[in-house]
């Protein structure tokens, strides 16, 4: 794995991973924040962890299951679901379309 | 003496004996509220005044509640501008456990946007003013809970910890903290932050109000598959006033930045062991680690957790999100990316592990852990701005115990006379060791008179 080089590529990269859309000031601005904050992650890798299992959550639960039936008292009723919906039509929310142009 | 300045318990004791009714408790935190918010900014949405509902075992006593719990009665930001408007369809399963207990609710409290910050200046609705001193900071992330404790706008506040966003406003504002391990409570309907640490607890007047309150909200939730199927017990039987026999182990008094403060906690120290404990300094791995995991963990959590808010079901757009948010989004996304995932998190995970073995060999040890929360008194406003790492920094002292989940409180111990500015002592037990943090913290309010409230109630 090569160094990585925290410009602003890098972050108009990672804005597009994250659905960001990034000013070229925000662009600049974050670079630098990368350069201050990585460092302390860096840091981690020094650390010898030969072994060692990774802590996902604390609670040593697994496999945490619901009984299977259906809880009517849980669910949303269509005005419920899409009272906070900026733009509905006929009972459905509307998504931005994904496909511009046919094949 | 108003009666919005009382203790959950007096407030108890007093209706009991008919001396006042709960509903002249609620009308006089109402009265605070419209008196101060204007200057201090706690609530972001607070009640005129006519919510109040005569309800079970409370009475209706009046509460305030961190804008990352779904409520009914209020709109839900988690101080974002993304949710500027959300009503949520449903309700924090902690917050109908507190309506079923009984409680009114005041309103909705200030926080870091998505509980992101350790100052409550990160709000996309602007900072809250600390009331012990308004050129500060109440701390955070929930410092507008903090911040109506500690003027008297409610009789306590429901908060939640990431990693010290319960202890460290409790301790700016010289108010009590307190978290329950992780698990304990649910999560279900608090604005996912990182949800392998988000931990609800509560800001409260004395140990003894937050005694009674949190096992209200704890305990198995079918909602949420990380709550603990454990009964969670009892606390205030476990309130005290000795802790003879008690071995406690005193940590980060040699770390580098404590100088200006480290001899108000050394005094604390003595307070310890004045009420028979056995105080020795412990080592500790460098919680400057601590801060890594947190980072890396925080952030990556914070990049998924955030990426369901699209402005499509609810909500705003993406291009909402304020400078705090957007900074952790980006820098979690990177460190989860392809190629990067296993060098960062995982590593980040395994040296989580490494803190919850320096643990397990503390408390083989001692019976009970103590710190400060934070190396400084509350900072002047501002001074959040352009520091990509300032919570982490200001956190310190209390990141380890939150990565691993473990139960905590602050109580102050401290006050500065010349700022009106309080220090607060982290108090840490093993996990679901809940009623051992308990009786440290109120044989420490005993055995001292940092606590106002405390002191009121003598």
């Amino acid at each position: 794995m090569t160094n990585t080089t925290y410009d602003t590529n890098f972050v108009r990269h990672i804005g597009t991973l994250a659905k960001l859309d990034l000013t070229d000031e925000q662009a600049a601005q974050l670079a630098g924040e990368f350069q201050d904050s990585m460092p302390v992650v860096d840091a981690l890798l020094k650390i010898d962890t030969t072994g060692l299992a990774p802590t996902y959550q604390v609670n040593s639960l697994s496999n945490v299951t619901h009984p299977d039936v259906v809880d009517e008292a849980h669910m949303f009723s269509q005005k419920q679901a899409l009272a906070n919906a900026p733009r509905q039509h006929d009972g459905y929310f509307v998504v931005e379309r994904v496909i511009d142009h046919e094949a | 003496m108003k009666l919005n300045q009382l203790t959950l318990t007096q407030a108890l004791a007093g209706i009991k004996a008919q001396k006042f009714s709960a509903r002249e408790v609620y009308d006089a935190c109402v009265a605070a509220i419209k008196e101060k918010n204007p200057d201090l900014h706690a609530f972001l949405d607070h009640t005129d005044g006519s919510n109040y509902q005569d309800r079970g075992r409370f009475h209706g006593l009046p509460l305030a509640i961190k804008d990352n719990f779904c409520t009914h009665e209020f709109q839900t930001r988690a101080s974002s501008a993304v949710l500027d408007g959300f009503h949520a369809p449903y309700q924090a399963t902690v917050v109908n456990k507190l309506a079923e207990a009984g409680f009114s609710f005041l309103g909705k409290t200030n926080m870091d946007a998505w509980a992101h910050g350790s100052s409550t200046e990160t709000s996309d609705y602007g900072p809250t003013k600390n009331p012990r001193n308004p050129a500060h900071a109440p701390g955070g992330s929930s410092g507008g809970s903090a911040a109506a404790v500690a003027a008297d706008m409610c009789l306590a506040a429901l908060g939640s910890e990431t990693a010290g966003s319960v202890r460290q406003p409790a301790a700016w504002c010289g108010c009590v903290g307190f978290r329950p391990s992780y698990g304990r409570a649910s999560r279900y309907g608090v604005i996912a932050m990182a949800s392998s640490t988000d931990s609800p607890g509560f800001l409260a007047k004395t140990t003894a109000d937050a005694a009674l309150l949190t096992p209200l909200i704890c305990g198995p939730d079918p909602y949420d598959a990380t709550s603990s199927p454990e009964k969670f017990p009892d606390l205030s039987p476990h309130l005290a006033t000795s802790l003879k026999g008690k071995k406690i182990g005193f940590l980060y008094l040699d770390i580098p930045g404590l100088e200006s403060t480290r001899a108000y906690y050394e005094q604390a120290w003595r307070d310890l062991e004045k009420l028979g404990a056995q105080v020795s300094a412990a080592t500790a791995r460098d919680p400057q680690e601590a801060i890594g995991v947190y980072t890396v963990v925080q952030r990556s959590e914070v990049a998924s957790n955030l990426g369901r808010y699209d402005g499509l079901r609810y909500g705003h757009t993406r291009d909402h999100f304020g400078a705090e948010a957007r900074r952790r989004i980006m820098l979690g996304t990177f460190l989860l990316s392809q190629g990067y995932a296993d060098k960062y998190y995982v590593q980040a995970q395994k040296v989580r592990t490494l803190f919850m073995q320096d643990f397990a060999r503390l408390f083989s040890e001692f019976d009970i852990l103590v710190s400060p929360v934070s190396p400084s008194f509350a900072k002047t406003l501002g001074s959040s701005e352009g520091n990509a790492l300032f919570g982490e920094l200001e956190d310190i002292f209390v990141e380890p115990s939150a990565i691993c989940g473990l139960p905590a409180g602050s109580v102050p111990c401290y006050h500065d006379p010349a700022t009106n500015l309080y220090l607060g002592l982290n108090i840490m037990a093993p996990f679901h060791h809940e009623t051992d943090v308990i009786e440290v913290m109120s044989a420490f309010e005993t055995g001292t008179h940092w606590n106002s409230w405390h002191n009121q109630e003598k």
